[in-house]
């Protein structure tokens, strides 16, 4: 099953940075994903973060703030 | 916590031989960068006298100010940016928010000013900060006084302070933007003004939520304090560069008589002017302290530079315009009215005290 990741920022560097390393695990573990930015202040605020950048896998939120390491990414993929 | 996959550095020896490396190299680093700092001032004394400048000239003072005050700051700013990386690592933003919610004002306006100065805080956060606060119920006045800490007290502007102008500066610095921090935040407290709110933002019902644990080791900690300081650098590495700059020539030209006559003690008015003339300008502690230091050796007096600086800092255009986002222009003409009302009295107090 394909999994449905969002990128919670304003479009910050360290945004894109998460983006691109969510990206990058998936291909490694070679796990199907979707990776969207949510830039929208009011989507973000739904999810009831204090700290971008956040990342939400398959509806459910399990980062904010800061870069996240590769190997926590690579735990919340599997 | 799930299994996962069985790398080499999985194993526990390895990861303690790991970490063990990076304690060994951490010692190592700070000793090193004593043993530099040490080297500093002769260095400079050395440089200077080699340079075909006349000795005791004005291209002399300014030349000697910038090769000694450019490794120092940096030196130093590396040093206070790489402890306070490793300081931040133990805090986040969504634990902060639950130290602070429900809690009482008053004591939450202390609370979270002192949490603002060690909770990892960069200004494209601060809309998601404020909306991440208020909707999970940490009253309106807590969360202003944790925004007006953060960024205002924050270790660059510590460290700077304490390197050029000594620890009791840095030390009433610290004490008058804490203090600013929490009554400025009580105040608008005080107002009721959540109905000032951007109205999208009052319909925001998120609650707090539980994020699942993520491993945190002691080499990850380090790796923090060098995140840190590579971010920063980048970051304020040519604003202090700019800083110094000015700030040298500041200490080799300018008459001191005039600034002293400007931003002296005996004129008054030089306080107000410093706050309003510090909303239009935009720069970090890191491009700032160094003039402030200058303008100090001209007979500048330091409430009316710090009050300056506490402007420039706090009371940015920049940041209003972000926070446009979430609060009407009603509510920011307040929390501009009542952080420079703080900041004058901190001007005033200064002047006082440090006479």
């Amino acid at each position: 099953m394909v999994k449905d990741v969002k990128v919670l920022g304003p479009g910050c560097k360290r945004c894109q940075t998460t983006a691109d390393m969510v990206k990058e695990e998936a291909e490694k573990l070679g796990i199907a994903v979707t990776v969207e930015k949510v830039t929208d202040y009011a989507e973000i605020a739904g999810y009831g973060i204090a700290a971008t950048p956040g990342i939400v896998i398959d509806g459910k939120v399990v980062h904010a703030g800061g870069l996240p390491k590769a190997e926590d990414i690579d735990k919340w993929l599997a | 916590m799930t299994q996962c996959c069985s790398s080499s550095s999985d194993d526990p020896t390895v990861r303690r031989d790991r970490a063990g490396l990076w304690l060994a190299a951490t010692v190592a680093a700070v000793v090193a960068w004593f043993v530099i700092y040490a080297q500093l001032q002769p260095f400079s004394q050395w440089a200077v006298a080699r340079l075909p400048v006349e000795p005791d000239s004005h291209l002399a003072e300014a030349l000697a100010f910038f090769i000694y005050d450019t490794p120092k700051v940096l030196m130093l700013l590396t040093l206070v940016v790489f402890a306070m990386g490793v300081v931040r690592s133990f805090f986040s933003a969504e634990r902060t928010r639950a130290l602070l919610a429900g809690r009482r004002e008053g004591i939450g306006n202390v609370a979270a000013a002192s949490l603002g100065i060690v909770t990892p805080f960069c200004s494209c956060s601060a809309v998601p900060l404020f909306i991440g606060f208020v909707s999970a119920g940490v009253p309106l006045g807590v969360t202003f006084s944790f925004l007006i800490a953060a960024p205002m007290v924050n270790e660059v502007a510590l460290g700077l302070l304490f390197a050029l102008l000594g620890w009791k500066v840095a030390v009433a610095y610290l004490g008058f933007g804490l203090a600013i921090a929490i009554v400025a935040g009580w105040v608008i407290g005080r107002f009721h003004l959540e109905g000032w709110l951007e109205e999208w933002v009052r319909n925001v019902r998120a609650g707090a939520i539980d994020l699942p644990q993520e491993t945190i080791t002691m080499v990850d900690r380090l790796k923090a304090g060098i995140e840190a300081v590579r971010d920063i650098v980048a970051k304020v590495g040519k604003w202090i560069v700019l800083g110094i700059a000015a700030g040298a020539l500041i200490h080799g030209y300018a008459p001191a008589d005039l600034l002293a006559s400007i931003m002296g003690r005996g004129a008054w008015w030089s306080v107000p002017a410093a706050v309003l003339l510090g909303i239009p300008m935009y720069s970090n502690a890191a491009g700032i302290v160094p003039v402030v230091e200058a303008l100090l050796g001209k007979g500048a007096a330091l409430g009316t530079v710090l009050a300056f600086m506490m402007s420039v800092i706090a009371l940015s255009a920049p940041e209003m315009i972000i926070l446009r986002k979430v609060l009407t222009a009603r509510l920011i003409a307040v929390f501009v009215g009542v952080v420079g009302a703080g900041i004058l009295a901190v001007g005033y107090l200064f002047n006082f005290l440090f006479a």
